[in-house]
């Protein structure tokens, strides 16, 4: 393969696109398949058959559209319309609004804040191209930027624009991006090897399967580019079961890049070999972690060990390891192709580009939006989100899911990045935000992420096995009404205890959402301990006398 | 490639000291008469570093570090014995005894039993934390051996030296959290393993009355380790 293939390949796509004057795009995402867009799509396919217009209208299936909340979605090109909410019976009247005005009773308003309001790059194809042909990608310059690192960069001089991009890790982390390949380039041995963690676990979080359902060539060319800076030939992905429509598309576009010869040996008539193998995670929380995502690819039991060493150095089969999330991937080719200087425009001074954000609780548009770092808070839950139902008020929203915290009205004003929402005790985390209102107990809250983490816990270390185990319990004394000022008191030291003293991540972190909810809404636990009330009406502080 | 070794030199409780570039603070510590506690640690084995008994802090680190899995750097500043530290491990050790059933006064290791020593030697006198209590099993189904779960940390010392040292690969861990326990092959009774040689390894490494020998009756449980650092040591020669 090259560059006049690939080129040619797009050209031709781009053609067959060119002589339909109309395209239906129906997301066929896993949020809008739930609620079947998949016979919507066959539907759409039948009209047009049955009226014979397959000559200047096509339906495809594309990834995710963004507004979840509201699906099935379609888009309509080239009047960019968006349809929400779409059923088979809507079929004849969207074809018929083809050539005049849309159908007003589903189009959604195009300068809705939802849309207008976010900034795209790694969700730039979403919604445009079918994720399972590899030819629209190519159409939409995909590959063009494994092509020119492969044939006109040194790994250096990829490695040098990462670096100066200022990405960072959105696996939870943000660590600095360029920084870790470096480390991977300069360790030394034989054999290396590129991991990309799909695993995402934390409640709520969708970012990392829709990017794979959606547009998974883009997570296979950032790898491979990655691949090339650190000197793997290697590359595994790791992605959960659950995600069985994600691993399909991956297997999918796997196999499609290896037959163009994207992937695999001789990579664009080059020296350099790139394949990438899935591995299936059982859904495991903590496989997310690094070393024990690495031991659960290794065939053991998913147990993180202490770092360092860290992967870089000391990886899969004791060899350097490059692991990088899903987005971080993602964000690469469109690097290499704008270069760091356009990237580094987004953002802020130390989080630089965009970051993709999961919008789920008591928010109008749940769904998957990206917006620039240093969007404020009220943005992104006021407009891009549609605010909080009606009747309802606002109460705090929170980020980085059982790792992370609260943050309330009087912050939502802050500039979104690693540093901000660190500063005010949460963290940004894979980009989970879960909106509360009024109906929402805090403690209640704080106890949902808390059971999460025991379940979870891997149990290898004492503090965070049988600290996580101590804490519900506290909890749950505590939202029956049996609470006593010495256990806030008890769960004030356990959350230090645990914090400082866990082995990994998990544990490290499993405090936030207790310590957090606890700074900013001491009234309620204060409510629930000494006024046996829960605030919300959420507890149900009479239930069960044990304890 | 043998990498040569090089000397390191750091300062532990406001003693300079020195150690190897590949031994860690809890080695380096020892050879200075310097006492950390540890439960999972066992010289002979691999470290683990899942107990954090043997936590110590670290000049310029805001959390603590385990000792037993922290190689030594050169100019590092260890403290082992702070209040600080003795609270937290403390709180440590009072988490694992709520974990599980530990009545000394029943138990065939009382007055030979790790934890009991830790408790005494960091003067752990009350547990503010309630007991949970689980009912765990006990299996008998061994001629010689007994393993009552309710005794058992998790320390992994068992598992580790099944593996490392015997090579039978018997015991392993099920199960996450505070649901996790110790199995006999894919979780088959002791006394139908095919894997298990019989050698006792795991009943002699095991901290508590977790593992202990048959016909044993209160406080007569004794354990021998000190076959773990020679065997290595021998095999090491050879
Ligand atoms: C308990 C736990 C779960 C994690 N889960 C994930 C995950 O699902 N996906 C992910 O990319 N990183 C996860 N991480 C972070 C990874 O350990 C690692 O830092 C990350 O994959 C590095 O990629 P990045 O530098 O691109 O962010 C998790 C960490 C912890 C402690
Ligand atoms: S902190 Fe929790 S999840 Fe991490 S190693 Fe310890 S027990 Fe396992
Ligand atoms: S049985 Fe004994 S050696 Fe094995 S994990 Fe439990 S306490 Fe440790
Ligand atoms: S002895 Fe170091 S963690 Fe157990």
């Amino acid at each position: 393969m090259v560059l006049e293939e690939l080129q040619e390949i797009a050209k031709i796509e781009n053609e067959r696109q060119g002589q339909f004057e109309h395209t239906i795009n129906v997301c066929v995402a896993a949020g809008c398949l739930s609620c079947g867009s998949q016979e919507l799509l066959d539907a759409f396919k039948r009209e047009i058959d049955k009226r014979g217009i397959e000559k200047w209208c096509n339906a495809k299936g594309v990834g995710c559209l963004g507004l979840c909340t509201a699906g099935p979605l379609v888009s309509v090109e080239p009047s960019s319309t968006i349809y929400k909410a779409v059923t088979v019976s809507d079929v004849p009247e969207i074809i018929d609004a083809l050539t005049g005005s849309p159908v007003s009773r589903l189009a959604c308003s195009s300068d809705m804040s939802f849309f207008k309001k976010q900034q795209k790059i790694v969700l730039e194809n979403f919604g445009a191209i079918d994720p399972e042909r590899i030819e629209e990608y190519i159409a939409r310059r995909g590959y063009e930027s494994l092509f020119a690192a492969l044939r006109d960069m040194t790994p250096s001089s990829v490695i040098e624009r990462i670096v100066k991009s200022g990405l960072r890790g959105r696996g939870g982390g943000g660590y600095p991006t360029g920084l870790k390949w470096t480390t991977v380039m300069k360790a030394s041995g034989p054999q290396k090897y590129v991991i990309c963690n799909a695993d995402e676990g934390d409640p709520g979080a969708f970012m990392d399967r829709s990017v794979l359902e959606s547009d998974p060539h883009r997570v296979l060319e950032g790898m491979a580019i990655a691949g090339y800076a650190v000197g793997a030939d290697k590359g595994f992905i790791y992605v959960r079961a659950e995600y069985p429509l994600a691993i399909k598309r991956l297997k999918k576009a796997i196999a499609q890049a290896e037959q163009l010869g994207v992937l695999g040996r001789g990579i664009f008539n080059t020296t350099f070999n790139f394949e990438i193998k899935l591995r299936l995670g059982a859904g495991a929380f903590v496989c997310g972690e690094e070393t024990a995502l690495i031991a659960s690819i290794e065939g053991s039991r998913g147990n993180p060990r202490p770092r360092p060493p860290y992967p870089a150095e000391h990886g899969l089969w004791g060899c350097p390891t490059l692991i990088n999330n899903v987005e971080t991937f993602a964000n690469v080719p469109t690097i290499i192709r704008n270069g760091s200087d356009w990237f580094a425009g987004f953002g802020t001074e130390k989080s630089r580009g965009t970051k993709v954000f999961a919008l789920a609780g008591r928010i109008n548009n749940t769904g998957l939006i990206e917006v620039a770092m240093g969007t404020t808070l009220r943005d992104i839950v006021f407009d891009i989100g549609g605010g909080i139902p009606e009747g309802s008020k606002f109460k705090a929203v929170q980020t980085g899911g059982p790792s992370g915290g609260c943050i309330t009205e009087e912050h939502l004003d802050i500039a979104v990045d690693y540093d901000s929402l660190t500063k005010l005790g949460s963290i940004m985390g894979s980009g989970g935000m879960i909106v509360m209102d009024s109906t929402s107990c805090m403690v209640d809250v704080a106890k949902f992420f808390v059971e999460f983490c025991m379940t979870e816990s891997c149990g290898k270390c004492v503090p965070c096995r049988d600290g996580s185990a101590q804490m519900y319990h506290l909890l749950n004394k505590i939202t029956r009404g049996q609470g006593r000022m010495q256990d806030i008191h008890l769960l004030e030291k356990l959350c230090d205890l645990i914090k400082n003293t866990s082995l990994c991540g998990l544990g490290m972190t499993m405090p936030n959402p207790v310590m957090s909810t606890m700074h900013y809404f001491k009234d309620e636990y204060l409510a629930h301990v000494i006024d046996k009330a829960c605030p919300a009406g959420v507890c149900n502080m009479k239930s069960g006398g044990r304890q | 490639m043998k990498k040569v070794s090089q000397i390191q030199t750091l300062v532990i409780d406001g003693k300079e000291v020195g150690g190897r570039h590949d031994e860690t603070i809890l080695q380096v510590a020892r050879e200075n008469d310097i006492f950390i506690p540890t439960l999972c640690h066992l010289d002979g084995l691999t470290e683990y570093g899942g107990c954090r008994m043997c936590i110590v802090e670290i000049k310029g680190m805001p959390r603590l570090t385990p000792s037993c899995t922290t190689l030594i750097r050169e100019g590092m500043v260890v403290t082992t014995n702070s209040e600080r530290i003795m609270e937290y491990r403390r709180g440590i050790l009072a988490l694992l005894f709520t974990e599980r059933n530990h009545i000394c006064s029943a138990c065939v290791s009382n007055g030979h039993c790790e934890l009991q020593g830790l408790a005494l030697k960091l003067g752990l006198t009350h547990v503010e934390f309630p007991y949970i209590f689980p009912k765990m099993p006990v299996d008998a189904t061994h001629d010689r051996f007994i393993a009552d779960h309710n005794r058992c940390v998790l320390c992994s010392r068992c598992v580790r030296v099944c593996h490392e040292v015997e090579g039978a690969h018997t015991k392993d861990i099920m199960g996450r959290g505070i649901t996790a326990r110790i199995i006999t092959d894919l979780m088959q009774d002791w006394g139908e393993s095919k894997t298990c040689t019989g050698c006792g390894k795991c009943v002699h490494v095991c901290p508590t009355g977790a593992l202990t020998e048959k016909g044993k009756s209160v406080a007569e449980m004794e354990k021998r380790r000190q076959f773990l650092p020679y065997l290595k040591l021998m095999r090491e020669r050879s």
